[in-house]
């Protein structure tokens, strides 16, 4: 079963991402911040990552500059989560190595496509 | 409503667009045709809709009600697959037979709101070898509405997200306020042009190309092969036909045949598309063992 780590400091956006994910076909764990995320991933990479931008202790981007350094860090494929919907920000996101980009609010619909655009599904 | 307006509205949607209302799909008529009959303060609902209808001829009229009902459900990269096809294994086919020319011509009939035309767009943008070539794309909607939208090329943060690559997004679109647009560079390989398939389209010319998928569903079988036999008229000899994937000219017209091993690609019955591939290689000698 392919596996899908989903960082973000919201609860409930977690359940809600969590139900997308488990309906296609992952097992999931969680984490509220990006340190807390690193210490899952030094614990074992998950296939795929779905990352919130702002977070305390840690934010996405940091924690993505992180991942990629990290000895097997380039393998999981990251999915930025986040209602950063800039220009900006996209492009800062995918120079630090993200896969794809889903901005907020977004659906199981999304979800799909993007998964499905970067051969994880 | 009463049987003879739904005979009404069944027989003006057919005749106007081809469109089928079959007694399930009643509640179409419904959804999208009160809101339009407020819209134009008519009173009594779609009775009263019929009623004047059929009293006075309104060409404009007809025209919405045409509109109201024609869907326009579409995507990025629609489906993924036909995408594939075609950067896998039909461009690499005029590749070899357009190598002189360097030019196609493409047309995505049933356009919608563009999401096709500008799919088929930017993977030819994205092909390297074809880069220097020159594209015409044409793409057609019965819908004045639609076209205007499909033209101006602005899509909301919800539609931008169906089935479109982040990198191209970042490629091929500037932000404008909450929504993105579609840069020029992409807008000007598209011309957009109102036609209707069940009208005459000889002035569209010919087209190596033609993607028109998830039309043919909402006509009945005599409709599908008079709008293949259209389609068939639009198509070079040696051009191909994207339709959609629940759709076939199996058992309904002759005018095209499947593309061996290309799912959802036809070419015409007279098709000289893969020409320059024959003469197949030789029928390997039986051998003796297996005499």
């Amino acid at each position: 079963m392919k596996t899908c780590l989903i960082v973000d400091d919201s609860r409930v956006v977690r359940k809600v991402a969590q139900k997308i994910f488990e309906d296609l076909g992952f097992a999931c764990s969680e984490a509220e911040d990006g340190q807390k995320a690193v210490e899952a991933c030094k614990a074992g990479m998950p296939d795929v990552i779905l990352l919130d931008w702002n977070m305390p202790v840690m934010s996405g981007i940091e924690f993505l500059q992180v991942l990629r350094k990290t000895e097997g860090g380039d393998a999981p494929k990251v999915i930025f989560c986040t209602t950063e919907n800039e220009f900006s920000f996209i492009e800062k996101a995918l120079e630090a190595g993200a896969n794809e980009y889903i901005m907020k609010p977004f659906d199981k619909e999304i979800v799909q496509s993007k998964l499905l655009q970067i051969g994880a599904i | 409503m009463n049987d003879l307006d739904y005979k009404f509205f069944e027989e003006l949607l057919k005749r106007e667009s081809g469109l089928i209302i079959t007694p399930e799909k009643l509640y179409l008529l419904e959804s999208r045709l009160l809101p339009l009959a407020q819209k134009q303060g008519i009173q009594g609902g779609l009775e009263g809709l019929a009623r004047q209808m059929r009293a006075c001829r309104d060409a404009a009229l007809t025209r919405a009600v045409v509109e109201a009902m024609t869907t326009n459900e579409t995507s990025f990269f629609r489906d993924n697959t036909p995408f594939q096809r075609l950067k896998e294994d039909i461009l690499p086919v005029f590749l070899k037979s357009r190598a002189t020319q360097r030019s196609l011509r493409i047309w995505s009939a049933a356009c919608s709101s563009g999401q096709e035309p500008y799919s088929v767009a930017m993977t030819l943008k994205e092909h390297p070898q074809l880069a220097g070539w020159r594209f015409e794309i044409v793409a057609t909607d019965l819908s004045q509405d639609i076209l205007a939208q499909a033209k101006a090329g602005v899509y909301s943060q919800f539609e931008v997200q169906r089935g479109l690559p982040i990198q191209m997004l970042v490629k091929y679109f500037t932000k404008q306020g909450d929504n993105w647009a579609f840069k020029p560079e992409l807008k000007d390989m598209i011309a957009f042009k109102e036609a209707n398939l069940l009208g005459d389209l000889k002035h569209l010319g010919h087209f190596d190309i033609v993607l028109c998928r998830n039309v043919l569903i909402y006509f009945d079988v005599p409709t599908k092969g008079k709008v293949l036999s259209t389609l068939k008229g639009a198509t070079r000899e040696d051009g191909v036909l994207f339709l959609g994937g629940a759709e076939t000219v199996i058992g309904i017209s002759d005018a095209f045949r499947p593309l061996a091993n290309v799912r959802g690609v036809y070419v015409r019955d007279d098709s000289t598309f893969m020409a320059e591939k024959k003469p197949a290689a030789p029928v390997p000698p039986v051998s003796a063992a297996q005499k």
